[in-house]
């Protein structure tokens, strides 16, 4: 990487002010500051991707359940059972609202239930009172109105009919994914901050080691801000270059870690894949440090030469 | 005799100390005008660096009253001082080259600092260290250079700009006689093209090589002016340079012995 941060300077120049930045020795403000940075990135662009990803699957989650409500029919006895599910299902179908009802199979829920109640030779599952259950789609969100509705519209001809909205079954993980959401913006915004820090050590450190010459240029009539403009580009070069290294890192860890979620099978993790604007905005990150990294620079060495002479 | 021009540094009871020490400085008045030459002397530790340092703005006074350029230089705001500090030369007793630069590019900087493009600053940056007897040293760095060689380049990296005041503190002291002659030439030179020029040594000799110069004698912090010439301002040799076809240099066009 350093020849990478020892070439580029020479780009810079030929983009303009040249003699500004031969005042001072660029190659020597390095050091460890492009690894800091590429550290930096490169855990930014993982925790901003888990981000936006869980957002994804949160929001695909969502629309599909916000029209979903299951009707139960709980009746401990098997024929009143069957005539309470048949009576619901034809009561839903066609009425307000309702987009399709559907009974789940017994099969399906001999399977639902099979992990938790077993399955061997003899068993008679039809003697357990397992709830019929008919899957509602709604042409709009499950409201609790709208749920209220559905009660009233099955109270006669099923009595023991319970109706819940789906999404209302995943409300936890609703929050939980939200609380990671937070916990990803609050640790992009701790390693901002831990940049912040990395380049103010970094310009004051520099500031002292070249604070003769720095004395020399000023006595010469350099401005501060000529001064600042080259530990800014000194910086930003750094910025980029490790920026560039921390986003491919990043990007990385991101496509293995999307192989190792997509082999756990789960819907809700396969929703949770990045878009092209995703990647665009990952890619944005590396600039934002860059921008970053040149303000604090620069403000650090204005206001260190501002108490000199 | 004519009328002095405008003065360019006027220093008015000013007085020095750093932190709670004793007055480096004590009551100097004086007035430098546009042309002149003039030498600062006094033993060791008279105050000749300090007063130098208030003249090329890297200190400000205790007490007192500078004015330069026509302007209060005491109450100059920060962001104009680079503007007036381009305006004045400074050799360095320490001569202060950039140790990570070459000896061109130390030559360089202060055309550099004034945003002059690469284009128009190599060949004047080439001619002066040529003139200085460096050409073979374009690309060494201070550490590399003897004594003398150092003080050349301070010397060439002082008058490049060709500044309107120009402050040297001993520059003569690390070279051989020929050399400190013909650096006096150089800024003889200068000062005939309207450059005031202040000199602080004790070198007499160098002194009596520039007859028309006028002489500021600092004795323990207090200003003495032996020649009256801080009282009775002169003709600037520019002028006289005009009136005089065979001046001090030997005539011919003054720009011949720069660069």
């Amino acid at each position: 990487m350093k020849r990478l941060v020892s070439a580029l300077p020479g780009t810079l120049r030929a983009l303009g002010g040249e003699g500004e930045s031969r005042l001072l020795p660029e190659a020597r403000l390095s050091g460890p500051m492009p690894w800091v940075i590429a550290i930096m990135i490169a855990l930014t662009v993982v925790a901003a991707a888990s981000a936006l990803a869980l957002r994804h699957a949160a929001q695909a989650a969502s629309a599909d359940l916000e029209g979903g409500v299951t009707v139960q029919i709980v009746s401990a006895a098997p024929a009143q059972r069957q005539r309470e599910a048949q009576a619901a299902l034809a009561a839903l179908v066609g009425a307000a609202g309702v987009v399709s009802a559907t009974a789940v199979p017994q099969d399906q829920l001999d399977t639902l239930v099979e992990p938790w109640l077993g399955t061997h030779a003899g068993d008679d599952l039809d003697d357990l009172p397992i709830p019929a259950l008919i899957d509602v789609r709604l042409g709009e969100p499950a409201t609790p109105g709208r749920l209220e509705t559905l009660r009233k519209l099955l109270a006669a001809k099923a009595p023991s009919a319970r109706v819940d909205a789906q999404s209302s079954w995943l409300a936890p993980v609703f929050n939980a994914i939200v609380a990671l959401q937070w916990a990803a913006g609050g640790l992009i915004a701790l390693f901002a901050f831990a940049t912040v820090s990395a380049v103010l050590l970094a310009s004051r450190n520099a500031l002292g080691t070249h604070r003769e010459t720095i004395e020399i240029v000023h006595m010469l009539g350099a401005t501060d801000v000529q001064i600042a403009r080259v530990f800014q580009r000194s910086m930003a070069t750094d910025a980029a270059m490790g920026g560039l290294v921390g986003l491919l890192a990043g990007i990385v860890t991101v496509l293995g870690l999307g192989r190792q979620f997509s082999a756990l099978g789960s819907g809700m993790v396969a929703q949770g894949s990045l878009g092209w604007v995703d990647w665009v905005a990952l890619a944005g990150i590396p600039v934002a440090g860059v921008l970053l990294v040149m303000l604090t620079a620069r403000i650090t060495v204005l206001a260190a030469l501002r108490r000199m002479v | 005799m004519n009328q002095p021009a405008a003065e360019i540094v006027q220093f008015d009871n000013v007085g020095l100390r750093y932190g709670a020490g004793r007055e480096v400085l004590a009551d100097v008045s004086f007035t430098l005008y546009p042309g002149c030459f003039y030498f600062l002397t006094g033993a060791s530790g008279a105050g000749k660096t300090s007063l130098l340092k208030l003249l090329y703005l890297a200190q400000r006074p205790s007490r007192g009253l500078i004015r330069m350029f026509g302007t209060d230089a005491i109450t100059l705001p920060r962001e104009r001082l680079p503007g007036f500090r381009r305006r004045i030369g400074v050799v360095f007793q320490d001569f202060r080259l950039v140790p990570h630069l070459s000896a061109w590019d130390n030559v360089a900087l202060p055309l550099r600092v004034a945003g002059q493009s690469e284009k128009d600053i190599a060949k004047p940056v080439s001619d002066m260290l040529e003139w200085v007897g460096l050409g073979d040293r374009f690309h060494a760095r201070p550490a590399t250079l003897s004594g003398g060689e150092q003080q050349r380049v301070a010397i060439a990296r002082a008058v490049i700009a060709r500044p309107d005041v120009l402050v040297a503190d001993e520059p003569t002291g690390n070279v051989d006689p020929d050399m400190a002659i013909k650096l006096l030439r150089l800024f003889e030179s200068l000062n005939r093209l309207g450059t005031t020029v202040v000199v602080a040594t004790h070198d007499l000799h160098l002194i009596r090589k520039v007859p028309d110069s006028l002489i500021m004698r600092l004795d323990k912090g207090k200003l003495a002016d032996p020649t009256g010439a801080l009282r009775y301002p002169p003709r600037r040799r520019v002028d006289r340079a005009a009136d005089d076809a065979d001046g001090p240099l030997g005539g011919g066009p003054i720009e011949s012995h720069l660069p």
